[in-house]
């Protein structure tokens, strides 16, 4: 909801869709139950992905996205709060192409939303995954 | 950023790698840059093997950027060496490439790669992405020890 609302004010090239927990990212990239449709919820370019979320959690979730042939390549950035070390290499070693940590200011969060539309909407390019 | 991060670019072109070095110092950007040529280098310079045993004078990079036409040994299999013999899974690598080929953009995810850059055709591109390189991996990112 915050990043939802920074990339509004921030007036980023960036149509984010939000899910609540690991269950629904699945569900929402596998494409079933309610995110069917991929006209409203299309595939995405790249998964941006908490990692303490109830149900199934962001490692859970990295998990299954790098055992799953269609999914493998996509690219996965974390976005968490926590900088413990443990977390930061469990996740590289699950295969997270990034690791980012959520800013504590507004300010610090538009800086870091900026830097990533820059760097993974302007300059990198995706595999065709869909 | 507090201290020197130390970056590795993989790229046969002498003159690319001079201008790449000239536009991370016009920056001032705080990172050191080693250069190798071709696809064997990168791979004992990952390895610290041969020429590269040193690691105060070759320290192991916290981001590899990769060319894919290299001599010898091309950036598809230095990024398979580097993933599976090599074992280096958490070392981001950056592929800097001519081509926008997706069969090529496809390959190099598929083999391991973190990012996929075309290399900018003009100075002010070079310089507009090692500010984004910049930005994004050594002000923002968290790398694994």
């Amino acid at each position: 909801m915050l990043v939802q609302m920074a990339v509004e004010r921030a007036a980023l090239r960036l149509k984010l869709s939000a899910v609540k927990d690991g269950e629904e990212a699945i569900d929402y990239l596998l494409g079933r139950s309610k995110f069917a449709d991929r006209n409203t919820h299309p595939f995405p370019k790249m998964l941006l992905l908490d990692l303490k979320m109830p149900r199934v959690n962001g490692f859970d979730v990295l998990d299954f996205v790098r055992q799953q042939p269609s999914l493998k390549q996509l690219p996965v950035v974390i976005f968490s709060s926590s900088d413990d070390p443990k977390d930061i290499q469990r996740a590289y070693d699950g295969g997270a192409n990034s690791y980012l940590c959520k800013p504590h200011s507004n300010e610090d969060l538009s800086a870091l939303l900026r830097a990533l539309e820059e760097y993974w909407v302007k300059f990198n390019h995706f595999p065709s995954c869909h | 950023m507090k201290k020197t991060e130390h970056i590795l670019l993989a790229k046969d072109n002498e003159d690319y790698a001079l201008l790449f070095r000239r536009a991370l110092k016009s920056a001032r950007i705080d990172a050191s840059l080693d250069v190798v040529h071709d696809g064997q280098e990168a791979v004992k310079y990952l390895a610290g093997t041969d020429d590269y045993a040193d690691r105060e004078k070759h320290p192991f990079p916290k981001l590899l950027l990769l060319d894919l036409k290299m001599p010898r040994m091309d950036g598809f299999e230095v990024l398979s060496a580097v993933r599976q013999r090599l074992g280096f899974t958490r070392l981001p690598v950056i592929v800097l490439t001519h081509s926008d080929n997706p069969a090529d953009v496809r390959r190099a995810y598929e083999l391991g790669a973190t990012s996929y850059f075309r290399k900018p055709d003009s100075l002010e591109g070079l310089d507009e992405m090692i500010h984004v390189l910049h930005a994004y991996w050594l002000k923002f990112n968290h790398f694994p020890e």
